[in-house]
């Protein structure tokens, strides 16, 4: 094993433009699928904090009795999964509304009559969430005497979900498209290697080399394109990632933007290295045949 | 599949000539490329320590004997022992253990042209997995006793081809082999730097190695002399002890 790393990389060094090539193209293989999980790490983030500060309104109906409003909390509150529920009389809304809209509160001024329901705000309870449990609880509520209807951003979270759902989808087959491209691309290297070391090979199974000891170089190349591909393609990554972060840093702060997290970085090495290894295996095993 | 007795095997020849049991045996033996017959019903045994000639003109079938019996490829039928190892029974993954056992050269001398001459040496111990202080010393070693010490740098395509001929004995016996296998080792060579590398082969077989020189060179047999198998369109024509020209 010792003595085949050398020998390995001697051969990488005498080959040294299309292996790098090689590990070039394994590195945009990886920078791209690493592209994709960054967004699809930032946007997972980004959709389960927004599934947190989610808040379910449920309007009330016009002339509800104190008594029933009283009787709609106790409701509201039983539901499992419900953390708070706060009752939100329409006075108050409007209070709320004109505060919020202080710079164009003339709007308001011309209302005869306060246009606002009676409302519940009721958040989720930390081990509750989850957009499917928000939908369950949201229809819950709507289903409940004296609930006019029920909001809570359902559309477009949903969107957003959706959007992220593709992105993962189109991220797993283009990593899996990379993948094969990757591992063919490092075949097709190792098998020109082996072609071009083919009476050396000859000679070494003549001096009683094991299929063992002539193999491992071959392997050993493959690992290395697969780790150095990796490792280029991730400092790309991180490269392009801090530049964006830099263009736009005044809107950065807005959301809660994050490189890829260690373990990420170490799986996508390992599939690299993966790539590596099948790109050797494959060429190896037709070099067997041929 | 039996083994048959060895003195089946000796149809071909007087193998105890030398002494010693054989370390080379093979009980009728064919090979096949399609329709063509490249070796038709070969027995033949060959003590340990001897030297043998396999000759015949171009075709007979001298290289393809050879291959055979360091699994270069399997007979067609019939049975190949080497030092009581039946190959028709050894598995192809066990083939690298019994090239171990031979040191072979070739007439194209078969080199790594981009390596030196010292680690077309190691090569063959490094195959064996030999710890590094062992294979510099080993291959040093066998540097000098072909004459090649000050060319350890060297190029193959540097050298004559006299020189490339000794750098591969060098490499055929560096691992200690028990059976040397020679085809046309001279082949390519001048008169001169044949003598110089068919001495070599002498010389390891004096010290105990069992030598196989396939050849067509019937001048070179006629002067060192020595026990001759001579094959033809693939049989096994004729086998017999060829006494040296006197000096």
């Amino acid at each position: 094993m010792i003595m085949a790393i050398p020998r390995a990389l001697r051969d990488m060094w005498a080959n040294r433009f299309l292996n790098l090539v090689t590990v070039v193209t394994v590195a945009l293989a990886i920078l791209i699928v690493g592209a994709f999980t960054l967004f699809f790490v930032n946007a997972g983030g980004l959709l389960s904090m927004w599934t947190r500060q989610i808040r379910i309104m449920a309007y009330l109906g016009p002339d509800l009795e104190d008594a029933r409003i009283g009787e709609l909390a106790a409701e509201i509150r039983s539901l499992p999964g419900v953390g708070e529920a706060r009752f939100i009389p329409r006075a108050l809304a409007l209070e709320h509304l004109r505060a919020e809209m202080a710079g164009r509160a003339s709007l308001l001024e011309n209302l005869r009559e306060n246009p606002l329901p009676d409302a519940f705000e009721v958040h989720m309870a930390e081990a509750f969430l989850g957009r499917e449990r928000v939908a369950l609880l949201a229809d819950q509520i709507a289903a409940l005497n004296g609930v006019d209807s029920v909001e809570y951003g359902r559309q477009w979270l949903e969107r957003f979900a959706r959007l992220v759902d593709l992105f993962r989808l189109t991220g797993m087959a283009m990593g899996g498209l990379f993948f094969l491209a990757g591992a063919f691309i490092v075949a097709n290297t190792i098998r020109l290697m082996l072609f071009s070391r083919r009476e050396e090979v000859e000679i070494m199974r003549l001096v009683g080399a094991t299929d063992a000891f002539i193999r491992l170089p071959f392997y050993i190349q493959g690992l290395i394109h697969g780790i150095a591909g990796g490792a280029l393609g991730l400092l790309g990554l991180y490269a392009g990632f801090r530049f964006i972060i830099y263009r736009v840093s005044e809107d950065a702060g807005l959301l809660p933007v994050r490189f890829l997290p260690m373990e990420m970085m170490g799986g996508i090495l390992l599939g690299s290295m993966l790539i590596g290894w099948t790109g050797a295996y494959i060429s190896i095993k037709q070099f067997g045949r041929a | 599949m039996t083994v048959p007795a060895a003195g089946d095997a000796t149809a071909g020849g007087a193998a105890e000539a030398e002494g010693g049991e054989p370390i080379i045996r093979m009980f009728h033996v064919y090979k096949r490329y399609g329709a063509k017959l490249a070796l038709a019903d070969v027995s033949l045994a060959v003590s340990e320590r001897e030297f043998v000639f396999i000759s015949g003109p171009s075709g007979a079938g001298k290289t393809t004997l050879l291959r055979m019996l360091y699994m270069g490829e399997p007979a067609t039928d019939g049975q190949v022992v080497i030092d009581g190892i039946n190959l028709s029974r050894l598995p192809r993954r066990r083939a690298p253990h019994l090239r171990r056992k031979f040191g072979i050269i070739f007439q194209d001398y078969k080199l790594i042209a981009t390596r030196s001459v010292f680690d077309n040496v190691a090569i063959a111990l490094e195959a064996r997995g030999e710890r590094r202080k062992l294979i510099r010393k080993k291959v040093r070693s066998v540097l000098r006793a072909v004459g090649m010490e000050e060319k350890g740098r060297a190029l193959p395509p540097s050298l004559s081809g006299g020189e490339q001929q000794r750098v591969a004995v060098a490499r055929a016996i560096v691992g200690d082999p028990r059976i040397i296998l020679a085809d046309e080792p001279t082949g390519s060579l001048d008169a001169e730097a044949a003598n110089a590398v068919f001495q070599l082969l002498r010389g390891f077989h004096r010290r105990g190695i069992t030598v196989l020189v396939a050849t067509h060179d019937t001048a070179l047999i006629r002067r060192t002399g020595g026990r001759v198998v001579l094959l033809d369109g693939g049989r096994l024509d004729v086998s017999t002890v060829i006494p040296p020209l006197p000096e």
